[in-house]
C-alpha cells in the first residue's frame, strides 16, 4: 500500500544469511547502517585529509564538529572525561549522520528502531558500569546512597536509586526511538494527505496547499530534531560517564 | 528537552569554576594586555598561551548560554512537545523497568504477585524522580553530595 504511514520502517531482506538457526541477514537497516559510517568516517577522513592551518569549509565542519563535542564532554565529565572522547564522538556521528539520512525520501532511518537505539544506549550504561567498577571497585555503589537520608529510609531510596539507575539507558533510547518515529510518520501521514486530497479535483487541490505546507514545516523541524536528538543523546552519554568517573562524592 | 538539559548544564558550569570565570575574566584581561607590552617579548609567549586558555574557558562558559536562550524564543510549540516527550519517557522508563525487575524476581524467586507488585511501586517512586531530576526540581546525582545538607530528606 504506497500511503502507509509505517511502511518505510520495514525491515526487508537484502542478503539472508542463515547461521546455526540465527538470522544475520543483511537487511535495509544494516546497509543504511554501513552507509552512516561510511559517510561519516569518509566525510572526517576526506575533510581532514589536507590538513590546511587555515580550513577550508568542509574542514571547519569537521573541526566545529569535533570541538563541538570535546567542550560538551568538558563541561559534563571534566577533562578527566576526555579519554572517552573518541566513544562519545563516535557515537554522536553516528546518531547525527544516521538522522540525517533517514530525512532523505526512500532512505531507511536506522535509529527509528528500538532495538538499534537500545543497543547504543546499552553501549552507553555498559561503559558506565565497567569503567565505574574498573575505577572506584565497591566504590561505585556510592552513586546509590545518597548521603544525609535517615537510616530506615536508606533501603527505600538505594532500590528506587538503582531503579532510576536502571531506567537510563530505557529512557534514553527511547527519547531517540520516539522522536524518530513520531516525526516521520507525521511526515508521511501529512503528505499522503496531499495526494489523498488532490484527488477530489479543484478544490481538493486548493485545499491540498495546507497539508503541502505542513509537510514543508515538518520536513524543516524534523531536521531540527535530527540534530537534537544526536546532541540529546550525546550530552546524556557524557553526564552518565560522569557518574562513573565521579560518583557522587 | 534542549533548554532542560542546557540549563542544567549551564548551572554546573555557573555554579563551577564559570562564575568565578567570568567574574575575574574583565579586570584581568584590561590587566594583562598592559604589562604585557611593557614587559617586551620574553613574556609574550606565555602571556598569549595563558590569555588563549583563559579565552577557551570563557568561551566554553558562553557556549551553553547562547542556544539555551535562542531555544527559549525559538518555538514554545517545539519546546513543549520535547519537554513532553522528554519526561513521559523518563516516567515510562522508571514505571517499566520496575515492573520488568519485580517480574523477574517473580520468575526466579517464585513470589508470584508479591515482587511485581513492590517493583511496580518502586518503579513509580523511580520514574517520578527521574522526571523530577530531568526537570530539575530536585538536585541531580552528581551534584547530591553538596546540596544534601540543605535538601535533606526532602529528596526522596
Amino acid at each position: 500500500m504506497a500511503n502507509d504511514p509505517i511502511h518505510q520502517f520495514h525491515i526487508t531482506k537484502w542478503i539472508p544469511i542463515e547461521v546455526g538457526g540465527y538470522d544475520l541477514s543483511f537487511t535495509n537497516s544494516s546497509a543504511f547502517m554501513v552507509a552512516t559510517v561510511a559517510i561519516a568516517g569518509a566525510f572526517l577522513f576526506l575533510t581532514t585529509s589536507s590538513r590546511g592551518l587555515i580550513p577550508g569549509r568542509l574542514q571547519s565542519i569537521s573541526e566545529m564538529s569535533y570541538e563541538f563535542v570535546a567542550s560538551m564532554l568538558r563541561d559534563a565529565a571534566g577533562t578527566q572525561g576526555m579519554r572517552f572522547f573518541p566513544f562519545v564522538f563516535s557515537l554522536f556521528m553516528f546518531v547525527f549522520v544516521a538522522n540525517f539520512i533517514g530525512l532523505f525520501p526512500y532512505f531507511f532511518t536506522v535509529t527509528s528502531h528500538i532495538i538499534v537505539t537500545f543497543a547504543l544506549s546499552l553501549l552507553v550504561i555498559g561503559t558506565v558500569i565497567v569503567y565505574g567498577f574498573l575505577k572506584h571497585g565497591l566504590g561505585f555503589l556510592r552513586l546509590f546512597v545518597p548521603q544525609g537520608v535517615p537510616a530506615i529510609l536508606v533501603p527505600l531510596v538505594v532500590m528506587i536509586e538503582v531503579i532510576s539507575f536502571l531506567s537510563r539507558p530505557l529512557s534514553l533510547s527511547v527519547r531517540l526511538f520516539a522522536n524518530m518515529l513520531a516525526g516521520h510518520i507525521t511526515l508521511k501521514v501529512f503528505a499522503g494527505f496531499v495526494t489523498a486530497l488532490s484527488a477530489y479535483g479543484a478544490v481538493g487541490v486548493a485545499g491540498a496547499v495546507l497539508p503541502l505546507f505542513m509537510t514543508v514545516a515538518i520536513t524543516a523541524l524534523e531536521v531540527l530534531v535530527a540534530a537534537l536528538q544526536a546532541y540529546v543523546f550525546a550530552v546524556l552519554t557524557c553526564m552518565y560517564l560522569n557518574d562513573a568517573l565521579h560518583p557522587g562524592h | 528537552m534542549l533548554p532542560a538539559t542546557l540549563k542544567r548544564m549551564d548551572g554546573h558550569v555557573l555554579s563551577g569554576q564559570g562564575v568565578a570565570m567570568a567574574d575575574s575574566k574583565r579586570p584581568d584581561e584590561t590587566g594583562k594586555t598592559g604589562p604585557g607590552d611593557q614587559d617586551g617579548p620574553e613574556f609574550r609567549d606565555d602571556d598569549l598561551e595563558h590569555r588563549r586558555r583563559r579565552l577557551e574557558a570563557s568561551l566554553a562558559t558562553r557556549r551553553p548560554g547562547g542556544p539555551t536562550a535562542k531555544e527559549g524564543e525559538r518555538s514554545g510549540n517545539l519546546a513543549g512537545f520535547g519537554q513532553a516527550l522528554k519526561l513521559s519517557s523518563e516516567f515510562i522508563a522508571g514505571v517499566a523497568v520496575g515492573a520488568l525487575l519485580g517480574w523477574m524476581v517473580d520468575h526466579w524467586a517464585g513470589t508470584s504477585p508479591w515482587g511485581l507488585i513492590i517493583f511496580l511501586l518502586l518503579g513509580f517512586g523511580a520514574g517520578v524522580l527521574n522526571v523530577m531530576r530531568s526537570a530539575g526540581v530536585v538536585a541531580d546525582a552528581g551534584l547530591r553530595a553538596q546540596d544534601k545538607r540543605s535538601k535533606g530528606p526532602d529528596e526522596t
